[in-house]
């Protein structure tokens, strides 16, 4: 009889814990350790993610397009960024067209926060910063016009 | 065996017990069923299915809720100052405030009206009254701020307002007070009331693409109190019923003296025929004076033009456009159908509610089947236009909505109650406890063609017990109502700000996608903005001292101020050049007798502050905006009077040497 008692009150116990939802809970825990193992597979920290992909630019400078994106930088982008290498609130952009692709440059541009979640470099650097680059809703066409801008402030002619 | 009838009896007591309990009127713990949970728990991270926009009563604000979770989700300033987003403190918002009278910080808000097209809620604007200095403004849903105010004159105190015409094609203001005219002597005897005093009903027309309100005209009526009001929709288009009481003149004692009449009136107006007496020439142009203010989202500023003239047509002199309709006992609410064809006016004295029929009311008209007139306007015979009406519905019936399935539901005062009834044969058909003293009740799209019968939500006078005690002054209430069934069912009770009087709610769809995120910088035309670091700048002209300021995470540009002086007005016009969702930046100075600014991405907005002594001031971001959000900050530096500090800023190079050092 307390044999039995003992049984009923394990099975209980058992039956009280066999939740559904934790069941749920356990599997995604499981899931989360294997991304974390494996890295993220589906970044390519050369080309970041977005919508831009393998960009050929000419070797000349559209010098229009980098007066538009020169005006670009002044409203959006100047209050944190220098055109030197020195740091402000984020890096300093001298050189940034020759250590970055352009097509990583626009998408980290224009999607910015996907970017950080995601990119080792940029993950670095916002130990460094600390203040995540603001989404300054940039269209595609001044994105690549501030690419313009840098390649100019890096000496393209 | 004696254990047995021990336990028998225990049985029984415990049976008789219950059957006691179950006797007893539900108490305010015991009214809610078990799944009520469930149908108001809106998960987190989750939306909710309607806005609810709630007047703010007494706050002057309007406040909006989301349902069914009750969740405040935003309180828009309209006619009250709000420090925390610094309306009427920023020089930008201060001119919304104007009126006829100057600056006026606070109004009581009454009752909401969202705007319509085709008899259905469009989302596009909230018109909201205020009700001590007579004003109607318009909240734009694109931002959630108020657009436009328009003041109204030759009112006495706006209440019955701000009620729509099916394509929101105006808004009209009934005043409560009767007043002499403006443009008459006001330094009359009070008790010349019958003689001197009168009322008027304003229209004000819409524009349909951008919401711009102006006074189409007012129409003078004899001195009654106009308490509330609603257009007609469908086949009654064109009409426009309000309210009435205190049609015995009174001026003094009102409580008693304006209850004495069995009936008062509802009065009906024929707009469209207003229209063709406008149009005829049949307007009086009379002078006034009144304020329009307007805000624009490109200059980020306000303006407020105060106009002059308004025409005025005689409801005595211009036949067929006033009718009276004798109405029980001091009606309060006045409230049509989805279908147009019934008038439902709550007698807030009486016993029984009356229900209208259009066609009854134009036949009427037609066979002029009058009793008399009252200020040379005809009054129709009171069963000539009835429907019919719900006998012993309650205490104290104030307001009605509709369900759209037939039934009315109206709101019982005195008994604490709504009460559910069919329009058609005017029977009770389910009743409901508040808690307590319920006001105004809402039912989504409830005065409108189309209502959006899932919830009623009941706004209450009194809370009482409802909440923890916050010592004698205690929150108001509301209390969400599942009508989906044949019974209503109380499923939640929330707090609300201020005095809710009339609310409105829409499908969550019909506002949400609609909403702005920000302001492009790029199109800020505001005559002081820094679109960019590099034109911030400081100015001075005279005593005046201009601060171009850009704000972005995370630092101020200029953070260094120097060569202000004692004696100076400061205008810090600062621009946040944040182009995300979600990141204002505030704005503040140590000492200043104002406000703060809380300002949108790509807005430019101005802090006036006249420091009143030498020193170092500090002054930083409000709005927690990142991790260097402390670092925010920066100085400016009063001198004396006539000192030579010459006037610099700068942010992130220190002063140079040559800097003239203190009392030099």
């Amino acid at each position: 009889m307390k044999k039995l008692l003992i049984i009923c009150s394990v099975v209980f116990t058992i039956y009280a814990c066999g939740n559904p939802g934790e069941d749920k809970t356990s599997g995604q825990s499981g899931a989360r350790t294997e991304v974390t193992e494996n890295g993220n597979p589906s970044y390519d920290p050369k080309r970041g993610e977005g919508k831009f992909q393998n960009m050929e630019l000419p070797d000349a400078l559209d010098a229009a397009m980098a007066q538009s994106g020169k005006q670009i930088y002044e409203v959006k982008c100047a209050s944190c960024h220098k055109l030197s290498d020195e740091r402000l609130v984020g890096p300093g952009w001298k050189g940034v067209t020759s250590k970055h692709k352009p097509e990583w440059l626009m998408n980290f541009i224009t999607n910015p926060d996907a970017m950080i979640d995601q990119d080792p470099e940029l993950q670095a650097q916002l130990e460094i910063c600390l203040v995540r680059m603001p989404n300054q809703n940039l269209t595609d066409d001044d994105a690549r016009h501030l690419v313009e801008f840098m390649r100019q402030n890096d000496g393209i002619k | 065996m004696k254990l047995a009838q021990s336990t028998l009896a225990a049985f029984a007591l415990a049976i008789l017990l219950g059957g006691m309990n179950a006797c007893k009127p539900k108490s305010a713990g015991t009214a809610v069923s078990g799944n009520a949970a469930e149908k108001v728990y809106v998960p987190p991270g989750k939306y909710d299915e309607f806005y609810n926009f709630v007047s703010g009563g007494f706050s002057g604000q309007l406040s909006v809720y989301g349902l069914p979770s009750g969740r405040l989700l935003r309180v828009i300033p309209v006619f009250s100052l709000d420090p925390e987003k610094g309306w009427g403190f920023s020089e930008e918002t201060k001119p919304m405030l104007n009126t006829s009278h100057g600056f006026v910080p606070w109004d009581d808000l009454h009752h909401v009206n969202l705007s319509q097209t085709n008899g259905e809620i469009d989302g596009r604007w909230v018109f909201v009254n205020g009700n001590n200095t007579p004003r109607v403004a318009r909240v734009d849903l694109k931002t959630f701020r108020t657009a436009e105010i328009i003041e109204l004159p030759n009112s006495g105190g706006n209440h019955s307002s701000p009620f729509i015409t099916e394509n929101t094609e105006y808004v009209v203001a009934g005043t409560r007070f009767s007043v002499p005219m403006d443009n008459s002597n006001g330094d009359i005897p009070i008790n010349t009331y019958k003689q001197n005093f009168k009322g008027t009903v304003s229209f004000i027309s819409v524009d349909k693409d951008n919401g711009n309100m102006d006074i189409a005209f007012q129409i003078e009526t004899p001195g009654v109190n106009f308490d509330l009001s609603h257009a007609g929709k469908g086949p009654s288009h064109g009409w426009f019923f309000f309210s009435c009481y205190n049609t015995e003149g009174a001026n003094t004692l009102l409580e008693v003296n304006a209850s004495k009449n069995d009936k008062d009136f509802i009065m009906a107006v024929n707009w469209k025929k207003a229209e063709e007496y406008l149009k005829a020439g049949k307007g009086k142009k009379v002078a006034v004076k009144y304020a329009h203010n307007k805000y624009s989202d490109e200059t980020h500023s306000a303006t407020s033009e105060i106009k002059r003239e308004v025409t005025v047509l005689d409801s005595r002199e211009l036949e067929g456009l006033c009718y009276f309709i004798p109405c029980p006992k001091s009606p309060h609410g006045c409230d049509v159908d989805p279908s147009g064809e019934y008038i439902v006016g709550s007698g807030k004295l009486a016993a029984l509610i009356p229900v209208f029929s259009f066609t009854k009311i134009v036949k009427a008209i037609e066979d002029k089947a009058f009793e008399g007139t009252f200020g040379n306007i005809p009054v129709i015979k009171y069963e000539a236009a009835l429907h019919g009406e719900v006998q012993k519905p309650g205490l104290g019936p104030l307001h009605t909505e509709f369900d759209g399935k037939g039934n009315a539901i109206t709101s019982m005062f005195v008994s604490s109650e709504l009460v559910k009834w069919n329009i058609k044969d005017l029977q009770v058909v389910d009743r409901v406890p508040t808690y307590y003293s319920v006001g105004h009740l809402m039912i989504p799209g409830g005065d409108s063609k189309k209502p959006d019968a899932k919830y009623v939500v009941a706004y209450n006078k009194i809370t009482k017990d409802r909440y923890l005690p916050t010592g004698p002054e205690l929150s108001q209430s509301a209390q969400l109502y599942d009508i989906s069934g044949d019974k209503m069912q109380l499923i939640l009770d929330f707090p609300t700000i201020g005095e809710p009087h009339y609310a409105q709610a829409v499908r969550a769809e019909k506002v949400k996608d609609n909403s702005l995120k920000l302001f492009k910088i790029e199109e800020n035309k505001h005559p002081y903005a820094s679109k960019g670091e590099k034109e911030t700048k400081v100015v001075r002209e005279g005593n005046k001292v201009h601060v171009y300021m850009t704000a972005i995470r995370s630092h101020l540009t200029p953070d260094n101020i120097e060569g202000v002086r004692l004696g100076d007005e400061v205008y810090f016009h600062v621009t946040n050049l944040e182009q995300d969702w979600d990141v204002p930046h505030g704005f503040a100075v140590k000492g200043a007798d104002n406000g703060e600014l809380l300002i949108m991405p790509g807005e430019t907005t101005t802090l006036k502050w006249v420091p009143d002594r030498v020193g170092i001031f500090p002054m930083y971001c409000t709005d927690f905006c990142s991790a260097l959000h402390q670092e925010m900050s920066g100085y400016v530096r009063v001198s004396p009077a006539g000192s030579k500090v010459p006037l610099s800023f700068s942010t992130g190079t220190n002063m140079p040497e040559t800097d003239v050092p203190a009392g030099q």
